[in-house]
């Protein structure tokens, strides 16, 4: 059975558990899942923000967030996906990403998240600013998240 | 060919996206790096540090020495924070 996965780039808020709902609803093939959900935090090297706002590139998200479903998908036996990631304003505690991933077992579903994010950090089109006392200022990107990325691409 | 900016290239050029007809001689991703960055202090400083930029071809990502001929879309954005 093919699986096509879901993924959405929205500015609203979303429910990791009616996401996970959906994707498991009337199955009983499925015997493991795995959901990464991102949240933005309250504070950011030790000093308190008041909100991120993520800038992306429309149409290339959600091509590159596809790319690497795809690429999910072939790599692992799974039997369902969904990827949803926000933009603009978010304030801590809310959601920032959403990974969802099925399979009969659980090793699939918790490697193909782990590749999905690492993926995600490096490569989706998404820049973060946050908001603080101090003004705001854009995140920088971390080198520790390109060598988890680069793991999966090792021989 | 259309030009998009993002985040910090885009706050820096001042533009998010404009059209450009670079010359002839400007054939790849890096040659209209350095092409922009002559058309003014904005675009100089924006790709001032063009090793940290980060380039897309009709919305995929490219390395610096990508062909530019053909595209109808180059975006420039610093590396992604996203996830």
């Amino acid at each position: 059975m093919s699986v096509t996965a879901t993924i959405r780039i929205q500015e609203a808020n979303f429910d990791a558990a009616q996401e996970i709902a959906a994707l498991t609803r009337g199955r009983t093939d499925i015997g493991a899942v795995v959901t990464f959900s991102g949240i933005c935090r309250g504070s950011e090297n030790g000093e308190p923000i008041a909100a991120l706002t993520l800038e992306h590139y429309p149409g290339m998200a959600e091509a590159e967030i596809g790319r690497h479903a795809d690429e999910a998908l072939s790599r692992w036996p799974l039997q369902g996906l969904t990827i949803i990631h926000r933009f603009g304003r978010i304030a801590p505690g809310e959601n920032i990403v959403l990974v969802v991933t099925a399979s009969p077992h659980r090793q699939a579903a918790f490697e193909a998240v782990e590749f999905l994010m690492d993926y995600l950090k490096t490569n989706a089109p998404f820049w973060k600013r946050e908001e603080s006392e101090k003004g705001t200022s854009w995140i920088e990107a971390r080198d520790h998240d390109d060598a988890a990325a680069a793991r999966w691409t090792k021989s | 060919m259309r030009v998009k900016y993002f985040a910090w290239v885009r706050e820096r050029v001042g533009v998010a996206e404009e059209t450009v007809e670079p010359p002839a001689d400007v054939r790849t991703v890096s040659d209209l790096i350095g092409w922009l960055s002559s058309r003014g202090e904005t675009y100089a400083h924006a790709f001032e540090k063009p090793k940290v930029i980060r380039a897309a071809i009709d919305q995929a990502h490219v390395k610096p020495d990508a062909v530019i001929s053909g595209a109808r879309e180059i975006a420039f954005f610093p590396p992604m924070t996203g996830g």
